[in-house]
């Protein structure tokens, strides 16, 4: 199987090559985007990428899969190429690339920062635990099994065009998780942060992000649910 | 918290929900005088100008330029804050989006002025 794989070391080359490295894949099996690239690097040990837990679990393996982002370690080729095909890999769209298929993600960090992502709670500490409903903890599902792996806020326009203003969909998933937990009592300062043309209103509902997320979680609905909480909160 | 001089309302949400508000009455105009047309089908230049001499709809038609306006404003300062960024233009882009948004303003306001004076000049 050929591979063409995005290299690119900033610091000595003037721009990005697409190298093409050839792969025997073992008959009969469907291997991981992370599989083949394991077997493109024993060819050539310069290429670099991240990886962690090759289970879909860390976030670190996001990349742009044969023009898709996607967790390299949990999409088989199978799903990725059509046979017969290259496997183009690139890196996520959009950031600045530190070497071949590493991107840094401090802007993407600093969003996710704006939106507070832990619990405020001004009340006394209970002595044991401040405790939750089952219904109150379902409103968590959907929210809380984000890994940050930034492939859904590499694939939205909005976050292409202002990375430094728009929170994008991870931080605005998040976002929601904190506005949504009962244990919160931070909610009011919490909208009135996100209130701006920006942080939450330059989604345009392309849901590109839903698109990609490879723990099929929706971030456009729960933008939907902080752009209600807001009119609610303004009427 | 993003803080911007340039936008109508202050607020995105206050942006976004008059965005939504002119376009229903954009929506709504669009479907009046095509429901005129419809109604009279071989109407002559009298006809015309009777619907718009009447005071509802002259009052209706101001509505609706101020809709316009507003809804063009709100949508040409969020097309160049999406694109005429720095990310795009380097260090010249805030100038490059004065300009352009100076411009989209004075537009506004000619076409604001020039509709009022067509409806209630004379
Ligand atoms: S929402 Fe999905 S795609 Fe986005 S960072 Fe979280 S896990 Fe990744
Ligand atoms: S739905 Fe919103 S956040 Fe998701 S990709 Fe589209 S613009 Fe971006
Ligand atoms: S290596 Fe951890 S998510 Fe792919």
């Amino acid at each position: 199987m050929l591979v063409s794989i995005y290299r690119y070391n900033p610091d000595t080359d003037k721009k990005p090559v697409m190298q093409d490295i050839e792969v025997s894949i073992p008959a009969g099996k469907d291997l991981m985007v992370l599989d083949v690239l394991e077997l493109a690097k024993q060819k050539d040990p310069s290429v670099t990428y991240r990886r962690s837990c090759r289970e879909g679990v860390c976030g670190s393996d996001g990349m742009n899969i044969n023009g898709r982002n996607g967790l390299a370690c949990i999409t088989p080729i199978s799903e990725a190429v059509k046979p017969g095909q290259k496997l183009v890999l690139r890196p996520l769209p959009g950031l600045p690339v530190i070497r071949d298929l590493v991107v840094d993600l401090s802007i993407f960090y600093k969003q996710f920062e704006k939106i507070k992502p832990y619990l405020i709670n001004d009340k006394p500490a209970p002595a044991i635990e401040r405790l939750q409903s089952p219904e109150d903890r379902a409103k968590l599902d959907g929210l809380y099994e984000c890994i940050l792996c930034a492939c859904c806020s590499t694939n939205c326009p909005s976050f292409w065009w202002n990375p430094d203003k728009f929170i994008g969909p991870a931080g605005l998933l998040q976002a929601y998780r904190f506005l949504a937990d009962s244990r919160d009592t931070a909610t009011a300062e919490r909208l009135a942060d996100l209130d701006d043309p920006f942080s939450v209103f330059r989604c345009r509902g392309i849901m590109n992000c839903v698109a990609v997320c490879p723990k099929g979680l929706n971030p456009t609905r729960a933008i939907g649910h902080i752009r209600s909480m807001l009119i609610q909160q303004g009427t | 918290m993003v803080t911007n001089v340039t936008n109508l309302g202050r607020s995105g949400l206050f942006d976004w929900i008059i965005q939504r508000f002119s376009a229903v009455i954009l929506a709504a105009y669009t479907l009046c005088l095509l429901g005129s047309f419809v109604a009279h089908p071989d109407m002559d230049y009298l006809q015309w100008r009777s619907l718009f001499d009447s005071s509802p709809f002259r009052f209706f038609s101001l509505v609706t330029v101020l809709a316009l306006c507003v809804h063009a404003w709100i949508g040409m300062w969020t097309i160049s804050t999406d694109y005429l960024t720095s990310l795009q233009l380097g260090t010249k882009a805030t100038f490059i989006r004065l300009v352009f948004q100076a411009g989209c303003a004075l537009l506004t306001v000619v076409y604001l002025l020039w509709g009022i004076q067509i409806f209630w000049g004379s």
